[in-house]
């Protein structure tokens, strides 16, 4: 089985709320769940939708057919009735939306009717829906019932059973009423972990010991923000809404400089206000972890929607020249380990680290059996306390084989902690002389750098070992390029090679990525831009040129159907 | 007890007879009065010639982005509530770059202390009109003269009910070095704005301008009352009052924050493990 749902509505309706109780569903039963939302950057109105796919095998990207629509609006039917799979179902309620349907894949279900009748609100008509959706499927309620009640539960045992009944109404409507409904979806396993990309990158910042976060709201990275807030007292992290992303790296820079762990993020128009600040961290060396969540750009673009065309921004904006790391996660999973990354390397070596999403990855959520704890590092590269003390000289930027300077924390000891966004000497004042320049070119520069490239991973290949095509991409595009990998393996040697630590462009003594491109047939980049940065970045890092490239950029993610469509439009 | 001697930074490179000496020597023998020894302090600054200050003294020293001060300063403070954090920063650096900075900070009353030389116009890139330069000013810059009206630091202030308001002159260091010592004792956002001549490209607000029109507020002045503190922060002109113009109790934005109220947050320690029980609520 591999089912889609998708609730489709107005910004406000709730669209929100019952995909993401559907989803902790179906994970919580064992299943494989991939979720993504279509939102307008409205409050309320327009048209939105979230779609949910699961399945016994691993999904990792949407698919075009709909096996059930929940069409909270008319416009849903308008434009989503035409993605019906062969046995697929409409439901809607007649009374909310003033028209009837004839057709046979129409259920008419009294939302709103059920939601007064059993819980005694209107308000609880999503919950009528979802529990419907639940009879539609086959599945028992216990699981939902259980989500119910902890909601809920500051609401009062009151509103819980309203809920409860809401949700058994829908489920027993639909149990009787969808005659034509030939679902089937019992429980498979232990519960599965469902996360978004968003919260990942949010939890991964908390499991690195990242104790500040000053961000000025911009979809859609707010949502890492807005994670890390609800854990602010838990695990004592200060979070402050800077006056504007000027102030927020800034912020963070004085956070990190102070002795902690701190991070900013933003979308495209907020990073570019932080690019001076970019280059304060490299002057100053003071360690710094910025997530990009990328939108359609430029300017205001589609605020609400996906594209990856920030690479080369992320690449090369910023004045001067210095060391960065770049990271492009293609899951949530990843992005909750490479955040980790980003706050070791950050330390490690003083420099900024970008972590490099979009707006797809951001708000879809994926299942995990289990994220490894044991996997993150944490070390303090920090001097503090009497280790600090103890030191007979100090020097902040001080010449080393390593190019590292350490890194005292301010007030541990009588050492003075100094640095400057001037060019400066060891101690960290300001210099005007050409052999301290070049002292700390080298130092910044060229010995860091090769030991920051040690760090990077080379891309993963997934697929064929000796493919005769190879797709390939970096970040969000992995779920969607792994599926086609799958479909197209059984006719095909095929692989996909997904880069997620972008830069340095990771070098090939690991593994020879080289190699298995220069040896296939055909290679493809995909890349959710309109002129393929990232093959253009490939070619000027290894002189390798893609044979043909995969771009789409109307702001819409690739679903599986489209790319099978496009690669076949290629090899056959 | 620290000593001047335990001041002594690189020689400056501003130039003779810049008011900014003073308010150098000025500092620093009120840092040696309040007994703060270097590395118990951290001044942040930023790009012009007040921007230099902290390399001339000892203390920890973040010389960061032009207009950047108060941001960096604010993070130092959150994440170390133990440290004394000054920012000194220029007209044109704080009331101009960096004026949405400081209008945030005010609102937030961090405990940062802001020392902003004022000399009415820009010093490092050679003399063009800064927010605070005279209107009718003719600069290269301005061939017409200043045609915007000037900002009035202490009025702003005092509009936001900013925690302490105060103006000094770099002509009266007796009288600074009280300012300076009151700031640093004030709990709360302070602003103090001191004037100081650019012998070199200020050729109308010279030491003889501010000498005849400055006078110290008169002892029975109140500076807690907000309505008097607006009419003494709007006067200017032929007497230009200096002193405490306005002080407030406001809570500290630091105090406000729960994660921090006993431990600075950098000693509070991190344990990996918390994380597992956060890894469920996914489940």
């Amino acid at each position: 089985m591999d089912y889609s749902i998708k609730i489709g509505g107005e910004a406000g309706q709730g669209i929100q709320t019952i995909g993401d109780t559907l989803a902790r569903v179906f994970s919580r039963a064992g299943y494989h769940v991939f979720t993504n939302q279509d939102y307008e950057s409205r409050i309320r109105g327009g048209h939105n939708f979230f779609q949910i796919r699961f399945s016994e095998k691993p999904v990792t990207a949407s698919r075009d057919k709909i096996d059930i629509l929940v069409a909270l609006d008319k416009e849903s039917i308008e434009q989503h009735e035409k993605e019906l799979s062969e046995y697929g179902q409409i439901i809607y309620d007649s009374a909310t939306l003033k028209q009837q349907h004839e057709k046979s894949y129409f259920l008419d279900i009294p939302f709103v009717n059920l939601a007064v009748k059993h819980g005694g609100n209107k308000i609880m008509a999503n919950t009528v829906a979802t529990g419907a959706v639940l009879g539609m499927l086959g599945m028992e309620l216990d699981i939902l019932l259980d989500i119910i009640k902890v909601t809920f539960k500051k609401k009062g045992e009151d509103i819980i059973k309203a809920n409860i009944d809401a949700a058994m109404a829908g489920h027993d409507h639909a149990v009787k009423e969808c005659i034509k409904c030939s679902f089937s979806a019992a429980p498979i396993s232990k519960p599965k972990m469902l996360i978004a990309g968003n919260d990942a990158i949010g939890l991964g910042a908390i499991a690195s010991g990242c104790k500040f976060y000053a961000a000025y709201p911009m979809t859609p990275s707010t949502g890492i923000m807005e994670y890390v807030a609800s854990k602010a007292k838990e695990y004592g992290i200060v979070i402050e809404q800077a006056e504007d992303e000027i102030a927020a790296i800034n912020m963070a820079l004085g956070a990190s400089f102070a002795g902690v762990r701190a991070m900013t993020g933003s979308s495209g128009g907020g990073f570019a206000l932080m690019v001076e600040g970019l280059s304060l961290s490299a002057m100053t060396e003071t360690p710094i972890v910025i997530a990009l969540a990328q939108r359609p750009g430029p300017a205001t673009g589609f605020p609400t929607r996906t594209e990856q065309a920030d690479l080369n921004f992320a690449l090369y904006t910023a004045h001067g020249e210095f060391p960065r790391v770049i990271f492009t996660p293609g899951t949530p999973e990843q992005a909750f380990y490479l955040t980790n990354k980003a706050f070791d390397i950050a330390e490690k070596y003083q420099i900024p680290v970008i972590i490099l999403t979009d707006q797809y990855l951001a708000d879809s959520q994926w299942t995990f059996d289990n994220f490894d704890l044991s996997k993150i590092k944490y070390t303090d590269y920090r001097l503090r306390g009497d280790t600090f003390k103890n030191l007979k000289q100090y020097k902040r930027h001080a010449f080393t084989d390593s190019g590292i300077s350490p890194l005292g924390v301010p007030g541990d000891a009588k050492h003075l902690v100094v640095t400057d966004s001037d060019e400066h000497d060891e101690e960290g004042h300001i210099a005007e002389d050409a052999e301290t320049r070049i002292k700390m070119v080298n130092k910044r520069l060229f010995k860091k750098l090769p030991l920051i490239q040690k760090e990077i991973e080379p891309p993963l290949i997934y697929g064929h070992s000796n493919p005769e095509i190879v797709i390939s991409g970096w970040g969000s595009t992995y779920g969607v390029m792994k599926e086609a990998v799958d479909e197209l393996s059984a006719n095909w040697d095929i692989a996909m090679l997904h880069f997620s630590e972008i830069y340095p462009f990771p070098p090939i003594n690991k593994f020879n990525y080289l190699k298995v491109l220069k040896n296939a047939k055909m290679t493809i980049c995909v890349e959710n831009n309109a002129t393929g940065q990232f093959a253009k970045l490939m070619k000027a890092e290894t002189g390798y040129t893609f044979n043909t490239l995969i771009n789409r950029f109307d702001g819409r993610p690739f679903t599986v159907e489209q790319l099978l469509g496009e690669i076949n439009a290629i090899i056959r | 007890m620290p000593s001047l001697d335990d001041y002594k930074g690189q020689n400056p490179t501003w130039c003779p007879g810049c008011g900014n000496f003073s308010i150098l020597k000025t500092f620093k023998d009120a840092m040696v009065e309040l007994g703060i020894d270097p590395h118990q302090f951290t001044i942040v600054s930023g790009i012009g010639q007040a921007g230099k200050f902290p390399h001339y003294l000892k203390c920890n020293t973040f010389n960061g982005l032009h207009g950047r001060t108060l941001p960096v300063a604010t993070g130092i403070r959150l994440s170390n509530h133990d440290m004394l954090v000054i920012a000194v920063a220029g007209d044109g650096d704080c009331y101009g770059e960096g004026g949405n900075h400081l209008m945030h900070a005010m609102r937030r009353n961090i405990n940062v202390k802001l020392f902003v030389h004022d000399n009415q116009i820009y010093g490092l890139t050679k003399g063009q009109a800064s927010p605070t330069s005279m209107e009718g000013m003719v600069t290269k810059n301005q061939p017409f003269g200043v045609l915007s009206a000037e900002l009035n630091p202490m009025a702003l202030a005092v509009a936001l009910d900013c925690s302490f308001v105060a103006r000094g002159f770099a002509g009266d260091t007796e009288h600074l070095n009280g300012l300076i010592k009151e700031a640093i004792n004030h709990k709360g956002f302070t602003l103090v704005d001191v004037l100081q001549p650019c012998v070199t490209f200020n050729k109308v607000n010279t030491y003889e301008w501010y000498r005849q029109r400055v006078y110290h507020i008169e002892p029975e002045y109140n500076p807690k009352n907000r309505i008097e503190a607006f009419k003494k922060a709007l006067e200017w002109g032929d007497r230009i009052p200096i002193g405490i113009i306005y002080k407030n109790n406001r809570p500290i934005f630091e105090e406000r924050i729960q994660v921090i109220k006993d431990i600075p947050l950098v000693r509070q320690l991190f344990n990996v493990a918390k994380i597992e029980k956060t890894l469920k609520e996914f489940y």
